[in-house]
């Protein structure tokens, strides 16, 4: 299959490795760490933390509907916009002494800021937390050309030390637990204070006097960014812990890695994003540390700057309709916090830097697909639709929406093919029965046999297959004793007035003529 | 072809079908506060939330500058600050109650600046800012005068940030509208903070542990 539409979502020819990508599909990752207690009580703690956070302070904003309005226009701007939005930053960054480059794909990123390390002379280079850097193997690449990339931020300090992976955009080593996190300080980590136990406070300590020396004699730091203003060509970085304002100040050349959808168009426009990222993010009303910079400022921090506008799939992205509305993303990780299925599996199972509720949008769109058997092809599914990520998305993209776009396309694109796979199946039967009231009717009927199965607590804990599939992982509710059309029928006794507004009886007369 | 023809060629390509202008951005949001600049209400909403991220706040009255030279010896002083470093623009009576008690002063900037070695030895730092936002209890540092370069605020545990009245605005668009954009800008809210160990806050990773606020007026 080389042209036409599949799933929607752009192809994919090669199985290339990519941080975007994981090696197995979400429902396999999902068994695996749903069979984790410590992961589900770690996450359980984690996301209704700062779920409670969070729900505080926007609830003390009176115009927050009125912000997320103009967040998700803003946005649609940038998108309708892009090219000349693009060149105008560009021209802004040159103008005040930046650097401008352009990368098509993530090799093309590594290669570019691999060359600009080198030109320095350096082999260790500091970094601030950058989900873009994180997206196309940045640190991974560097190591192979002999480059050692040091993590500032805490989190990412945990992860890199653990020789792990993120499981949260915004506190990526919240699987790990206080405990964990001394044991691989204590066996990973130079000139640790013996005796360090596993207090917070005293492991941040440690982590504060391993990179304090770093900071300082760093000649080359690598960041991404929150922000790029078109209008001035100014970039910024939102962070809590002053390492960010480490790496963008003391190091003599920076180099931002900046996804072009990440551009605003006036700086006016930082007046909408400050307040939605931190308080949708952290839960706060404002992060502890903003860095803002336009190029080069002479006599204070880097006197090289240069930034690297990545592609890497956002265009393929920006072609789709779906994928556009993605690509609104903040990277708050509200959607995160609230959603069901990220509460009960951690990030890792999106086996992609972008786990949640927007990574299942956002990852099959910057991948593309190669058939039912990629990885990302599974991610659509893996979302209950209860809606919450849309409610709390700062810039209101309408992530259920897109998710069942992308399932009603993945039954389109298996319509058409000779032999139906599972969904195919189910949904040809389900329209099936759907179309044709009685039909419908009789198997209505045979939902009372599911009270049947359940026990005297209304849960269904086993069925046979495909039911299995459900309830293995979790308790299915026994369904109701009665359908909303049975209920109908009989609140509602023939001649009632509402009773010509229930199209499926007159469906039902007409049957029986 | 370049990176830069190849992807602008994509985002083209991509956009051709949209021929729809985007809808204007609706500004109805909150852009100028119920309460003028400086005055009562919008400091006490400034001061709680500073206090609410675990900065240290002082008021000083306005007008009386050896109300405001004690205040700042006083503060360097209670936080055993025996170095301090100092803009070279900083006004002359703050740079002389910062070395009361015989602390030494350094000054950055002309003729010369720190290295971050030297600024890594050095115990508190002194500076005015250039606004501050009292809805999300953030202080704004453009490098401006009194301000000094983004380094001397970061490197030294302890930052005295001397605020006057009237730079307290309500609301972040109020801030917006007085920043220079081209400046290199420094939003500070409360202490360098983690919360990455099991969501515990720590105050104080790399930059400054403490945040003492003197507000002025
Ligand atoms: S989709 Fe919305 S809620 Fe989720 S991370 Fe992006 S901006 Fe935040």
């Amino acid at each position: 299959m080389t042209s036409g539409t599949f799933l929607g979502i752009p192809r994919r020819h090669r199985h290339e490795e990519s941080p975007l990508r994981g090696e197995t599909s979400f429902p396999k990752a999902a068994k695996t760490a749903l069979a984790n207690d410590q992961l589900r009580r770690n996450l359980k703690h984690a996301t209704g933390t700062i779920r409670a956070k969070r729900a505080l302070v926007v609830n003390e904003m009176p115009d927050w509907e009125q912000l997320r309005d103009a967040g998700a226009a803003v946005k649609t701007d940038v998108m309708a916009r892009m090219p000349e939005l693009l060149e105008q930053f560009e021209a802004k960054v040159i103008e005040r002494g930046g650097v401008v480059h352009w990368a098509a794909d993530a090799a093309e990123a590594n290669a570019i800021v691999t060359e600009l390390v080198r030109a320095q002379g350096v082999s260790e280079v500091i970094k601030v937390k950058s989900m873009a850097t994180q997206e196309i193997g940045l640190n991974e690449y560097l190591e192979e050309q002999g480059i050692a990339a040091v993590e500032t931020d805490l989190a990412e300090l945990i992860v890199q030390l653990g020789h792990d992976k993120p499981s949260h955009i915004l506190v990526p080593a919240i699987h790990r637990n206080r405990t964990e996190v001394r044991d691989i300080f204590l066996s990973e980590m130079t000139g640790v204070v013996e005796g360090l136990t596993d207090e917070p406070k005293q492991l941040a300590m440690a982590a504060r006097s391993y990179l304090r020396a770093k900071f300082l004699s760093a000649k080359v730091a690598i960041s991404g960014t929150n922000f790029g203003i078109a209008e001035t060509g100014t970039v910024g970085v939102v962070e809590s812990e002053g390492n960010g304002r480490m790496c963008v100040t003391l190091p003599e050349t920076l180099i931002t890695v900046m996804g072009i959808e990440k551009l605003l168009p006036r700086f006016e426009d930082l007046e909408v994003f400050l307040q939605l990222l931190p308080r949708s993010s952290t839960g706060e009303r404002m992060n502890p540390y903003t860095s803002l910079w336009t190029g080069v400022t002479p006599g204070d921090g880097p006197q090289n700057f240069h930034i690297v506008l990545l592609d890497n799939g956002r265009t393929n992205a920006l072609a789709d309709q779906v994928g556009r509305a993605a690509l609104h993303c903040i990277r708050c990780s509200a959607c995160l916090n609230v959603c069901p299925v990220y509460e009960r599996t951690g990030g890792h199972a999106y086996g992609s830097v972008y786990p949640g509720p927007i990574g299942a949008v956002l990852t099959p769109q910057l991948t593309g697909i190669t058939g039912h058997d990629d990885p990302s092809a599974s991610l659509p599914y893996a979302s209950s639709l209860c809606g919450a990520c849309y409610d709390v998305c700062p810039v209101k993209i309408p992530i259920p929406d897109l998710l069942v776009e992308l399932r009603a396309r993945a039954v389109d694109a298996d319509r058409s093919r000779t032999i139906p796979g599972g969904w195919d199946a189910a949904m040809r039967a389900a329209a099936w029965v759907m179309s044709d009231a009685k039909r419908f009717a009789a198997v209505e009927k045979t939902l009372a046999v599911g009270r049947l199965v359940a026990g005297p607590d209304k849960l269904i804990s086993t069925l046979p297959p495909p039911g299995s599939a459900w309830t293995r992982t979790r308790d299915m509710p026994a369904p109701p004793k009665q359908t909303f059309r049975q209920w109908w029928k009989e609140s509602h006794p023939e001649g009632s007035i509402a009773r010509s507004a229930d199209p499926a009886d007159t469906e039902q007369k007409d049957g029986h003529r | 072809m370049s990176s830069r023809e190849v992807v602008l060629g994509r985002i083209r390509a991509a956009l051709a079908a949209d021929t729809d202008a985007p809808p204007p951005v609706p500004r109805d949001y909150v852009r100028v506060g119920a309460d003028a600049p400086g005055t009562e209400p919008v400091l006490e909403q400034m001061i709680d939330r500073l206090v609410d991220y675990k900065a240290i706040v002082d008021r000083v009255p306005a007008g009386e500058a050896a109300a405001l030279g004690d205040a700042v010896a006083a503060a360097l002083s209670k936080a055993g600050a025996r170095s301090v470093v100092v803009p070279s623009d900083l006004p002359a009576d703050l740079v002389d109650a910062s070395g009361r008690d015989e602390r030494v002063v350094v000054a950055d900037g002309r003729p010369s600046v720190l290295t971050p070695t030297e600024l890594d030895g050095v115990d508190a730092v002194v500076t005015t800012a250039q606004v501050a936002i009292a809805i999300s209890g953030t202080i704004v540092l453009d490098g401006k005068a009194g301000q000094g370069r983004r380094a001397i605020s970061l490197v030294p545990d302890f930052h005295l940030i001397v605020l006057h009245a009237d730079q307290v605005v309500s609301t972040v668009p109020e801030a917006i509208a007085r920043l220079d954009p081209i400046a290199p800008l420094t939003m500070i809210a409360g202490p360098s903070a983690t919360s990455d160990i099991e969501l515990e806050r720590v105050e104080g990773v790399h930059g400054p542990r403490t945040l003492h606020v003197l507000i002025v007026g």
